[in-house]
């Protein structure tokens, strides 16, 4: 029997190999996409909420996400395209002009 | 036992999908694993009756998300491999793994939300794309034009950012005039 | 009458804020002028507040709430009773003369318009302390006379000299100020008001005990700013000060608001027989004990300095013994023949180039007679020869204390006069008559300008004919402070005044008879007694010793051991920590993505973790 624990479990775990993505890429790309893997795995604990507790809220807020996801993706990629015009690199540890 | 089955097929396959993507020094395969993964999660969705939303995932990240990864990747060199330099990659799954244990612990050892009670509660008798446009479109109706809104403003983002003048953009030229400054 | 009221308190302080308009520029006589004026403004509307005032009816205005705290209500209010009135027409009358004798004096000083700004907003100050009615108004008046005093002595603070004795007076002020303050508390605490009328109403239902704490506090006060016994050092040493300055704050003002607020607080004193009794024999100790100092000292204004201690010892024994008018009447007539006498002091300083050492001078008559005259008056006044102002007040003294069967007190106090009378002639030999030592010196003294000896001339008519005022004083005074009739028989009444008389005339003749002839040998300088008196009992010597080197001491303990090793050390090491965490941490802001990822990672257990230990679930 599958319960709300073991969809919460997988959410985390995905949740984790997103951060792994997100802490160990340098690539700017690759960041984008462990984001996408982050917001996924958040996606799948509404989802699974929103069955176990019979309530449609969750699923809204998946929703939701997903629009943000969209939007953030088209933004980003643009923000990158243009850094890579400029730059030629999409290495974050080029991005070094914020330092204190 | 169908739902078992499918669970855990699904979880191993997505598993491995998003940790070729994480780790994958190709550009290309990671966007592959990607949207593999994706199209498991909508598997997900489906065993938990979400149907609307289990398209949508389909839709929207299968369809826009990566689609726009590959046109965008277009700009890319991306037969190179990712030349990073991994700087203490322990520590990286140490927090990623501790943070992985805590929410673990969190959401499985005491259920928080034991006296939850469902506030748009699902009906019987009615399917999920129906109960999901009626929720969707009343109660949460201001949210959803804002997201509409949200959604145009990127699109105008993107246009913009990327677009093919973006040489004389105005914001470069400043950054062009803060770096020449920094530069003297 | 309120409209007066407001122009006597209000008309120095303007004056002082014009001057200060002019503080650092160069010499302007108008500031002199306009100060003067203003103080002449404020003259006659104190006269006409006293004749007002003379028919027994108090003026009573009160210009705005001042502090509202919870219980604590103390506005800004004025009374001008009969006592008020007095006062103010003293501090008037001497500030006014003073004021036209500076313009002389400090012709030549370059700050001469700070001299009027500080001058008279000493002036506004005491008008406050007086006309207060309230024990807050009168600490705030106390307090701003102390300023005004300190800025005075220290008035040529480029001398080391006087910006220490500038300070010794001001530090010596806050001990005795802090006894004030805690009887103020006292008062509050237990009165539930600082109201002179509220408080004074509920005396009869006070314990004992707690009136007896208050007033003592409070005589704290009064000691410190009447330089009393064992706070009297800073006065002498406040002659640093120039002369118009010690004859108004340091004669006839300022050291007597002590008398004053045993006067005001009389209902307070007078339920407590005890401390009156204190005050009574601390100021005839006072008054021997300054007065044998003043025996032998050669500093022309010491000598007056510890004549003025000896004064306020009589005041106070009056003040002690109940006899709360005769405190005030001799307070008055002191007030004029001490501010002459400063005044004389000033001229013949003047003359002699700042020369203090009385016995560098000598046959000075000849060309300064008019000082000579007024100072001479001052000096018969001083001791008390009938028939100027000196002899009715301090005669009254004598006889009270008498009346009141405290012959010790009348004892020593007779001796006093006697040596009163024989140091005032000492000075006056010493300085206007014999042979003319100055010439040694090379000094060329001169009179003073005209305009100076003129300012003076209406103290020394007040000194000669204010005793004669005595029977409209006791009329007009008897509406605020009781006035008892003195239980002595006619025949004992003649016998004091003769007694009195025959000491001080005995005095002035063994004083003229002695330094007409050359003065006392060299060998009595060599005597213990000469010694002791001319060190002031060694007093300051005790007090630097006992108490100024071990505080220096403690004090250097304190900073050495304490101050450095754990103040300065825990400050120290609070900013290295953070200076040294600060290093550290400022790694973090490498400006690489990576890592700031990596720090919000992190952030992002800690919190989790956080969420789940606190959790209220749970």
């Amino acid at each position: 029997m599958i319960t709300l624990s073991h969809y919460l479990v997988l959410s985390a775990v995905l949740f984790a190999i997103g951060l792994v993505g997100v802490y160990r890429r340098k690539n700017l790309l690759m960041l984008l996409f462990s984001t996408e893997i982050l917001l996924n795995a958040a996606n799948i604990g509404f989802a699974a909420i929103s069955k176990f507790y019979g309530d449609l809220t969750g699923q809204m807020f998946a929703f939701f996400i997903v629009a943000v996801a969209a939007s953030e993706v088209a933004v980003g990629l643009g923000l990158m395209i243009v850094w890579y015009k400029r730059r030629g690199t999409l290495d974050i540890d080029s991005m070094q002009s914020m330092h204190g | 036992m169908f739902e078992a089955i499918a669970f855990y097929t699904f979880s191993a396959i997505t598993i491995v999908m998003f940790w070729i993507t994480v780790t994958s020094k190709n550009a290309l395969y990671a966007m592959s694993a990607l949207a593999a993964g994706m199209i498991m999660i909508s598997g997900f969705f489906f065993l938990l009756d979400a149907d609307f939303l289990g398209v949508v995932q389909i839709i929207v990240y299968t369809g826009a998300v990566m689609a726009l990864y590959a046109f965008g990747m277009m700009f890319f060199d991306t037969t190179r491999d990712v030349k990073e330099r991994v700087r203490a990659p322990k520590l990286v799954f140490l927090l990623s793994g501790m943070t992985a244990l805590v929410l673990v612990i969190a959401l499985v050892a005491p259920i928080l939300g034991d006296h939850i009670e469902a506030l748009y509660p699902m009906k019987e008798g009615i399917e999920n794309p129906q109960a999901v446009g009626i929720v969707l479109f009343t109660k949460y109706l201001v949210p959803f034009e804002v997201a509409a809104v949200m959604l145009l403003v990127a699109m105008i983002a993107g246009i913009v950012l990327a677009g093919k003048k973006m040489d004389e953009s105005l914001t470069l030229k400043v950054e062009d005039e803060f770096t020449q400054k920094g530069a003297q | 009458m309120e409209t007066y009221l407001y122009i006597a308190l209000f008309a120095p302080l303007v004056g002082s804020l014009f001057a200060s308009l002019f503080a650092d520029k160069p010499k302007t006589i108008i500031t002199g002028l306009v100060t003067s004026a203003l103080l002449f403004v404020s003259w006659v509307s104190s006269v006409v507040l006293l004749l007002h005032v003379a028919h027994g009816e108090a003026v009573h205005v009160k210009m705005m709430d001042w502090i509202q705290a919870g219980g604590l209500s103390i506005p800004f209010g004025f009374n001008v009773d009969a006592v008020t009135a007095t006062m103010m027409f003293v501090v008037t009358t001497v500030s006014t003369v003073v004021h036209v004798y500076s313009m002389g004096y400090m012709d030549h000083d370059k700050s001469f318009n700070r001299f009027f700004a500080w001058l008279s907003a000493f002036v506004f100050s005491m008008m406050v302390l007086v006309m207060s009615d309230n024990f807050a108004g009168l600490f705030i008046g106390w307090e701003g006379v102390g300023l005004c005093s300190w800025a005075l002595i220290g008035f040529w603070y480029h001398k080391e000299s006087a910006s220490w004795a500038a300070n010794e007076a001001f530090i010596m002020n806050r001990v005795a100020d802090l006894g004030m303050l805690i009887g103020i508390f006292l008062v509050y605490w237990n009165f539930g008001s600082l109201q002179y009328d509220v408080v004074f109403a509920q005396v009869d239902k006070m314990d004992p005990t707690v009136l007896m704490m208050t007033t003592a506090f409070l005589f704290i006060g009064a000691m410190g700013k009447s330089a009393q016994f064992p706070l009297h050092t800073w006065l002498a040493d406040a002659m640093e000060g120039p002369t118009p300055v010690s004859a108004l704050i340091h004669a006839a003002t300022m050291v007597t608001a002590g008398v004053y607020l045993v006067i005001r607080a009389n209902p307070l004193y007078g339920a407590v027989p005890e401390v009156s009794l204190f005050v009574a024999s601390l100021g005839a100790f006072v008054a021997m004990f300054a007065a044998s100092m003043a025996l032998v000292n050669r500093d022309l204004k010491r000598i007056i300095a510890y004549s003025t201690l000896s004064q306020l010892g009589y005041m106070f024994v009056a003040a002690g013994v109940g006899a709360y008018w005769v405190a005030l009447f001799h307070l008055m007539t002191h007030a004029f023949f001490k501010a002459l006498l400063f005044l004389g002091a000033g001229n013949v300083m003047h003359a002699m180039d700042d020369e203090l050492d009385i016995f560098k001078m000598g046959g000075l008559g000849k060309t300064m007679q008019a000082t000579m005259i007024l100072m001479t008056i001052a000096s018969v006044a001083l001791a008390g020869i009938y028939p100027l102002a000196g002899f009715f007040s301090k005669d009254k003294i004598l006889e009270a204390a008498f009346a009141g069967h405290h012959y010790i007190l009348w004892a020593v106090l007779w001796i006093t006069a006697g040596l009163t009378a024989f140091y005032s002639f000492r000075l006056v030999m010493l300085v206007f008559f014999g042979e003319e030592r100055y010439k040694i010196f090379g000094y060329h003294p001169h009179e003073a300008y005209k305009f100076m000896l003129w300012a003076m001339s209406p103290l020394a008519v007040l000194a000669v004919i204010a005793g004669f005022f005595e029977h409209d004083f006791v009329h007009m005074i008897k509406a605020v402070l009781p006035v008892e009739e003195f239980h002595v028989s006619t025949g004992t009444f003649w016998f004091l005044i003769i007694v009195t008389q025959a000491i001080a005339l005995g005095g002035i003749a063994f004083a003229v008879w002695k330094y007409s002839k050359g003065g006392f040998s060299e060998k009595w300088r060599e005597t213990f007694v000469y010694k002791l008196l001319f060190n002031q009992y060694y007093i300051p010597k005790i007090y630097d010793e006992y108490i100024c080197k071990p505080y220096a001491e403690l004090s250097k303990i304190a900073w050495k051991e304490l101050d450095v090793r754990v103040v300065d050390a825990t400050v120290d090491f609070i900013a290295t920590t953070i200076y040294k965490s600060g290093m550290v941490s400022r790694v973090v802001q490498s400006g690489n993505l990576s890592n700031m990822l990596r720090w919000m990672g992190a952030g992002l257990l800690i919190l989790l973790l956080a969420a789940i230990l606190y959790s209220p679930v749970r």
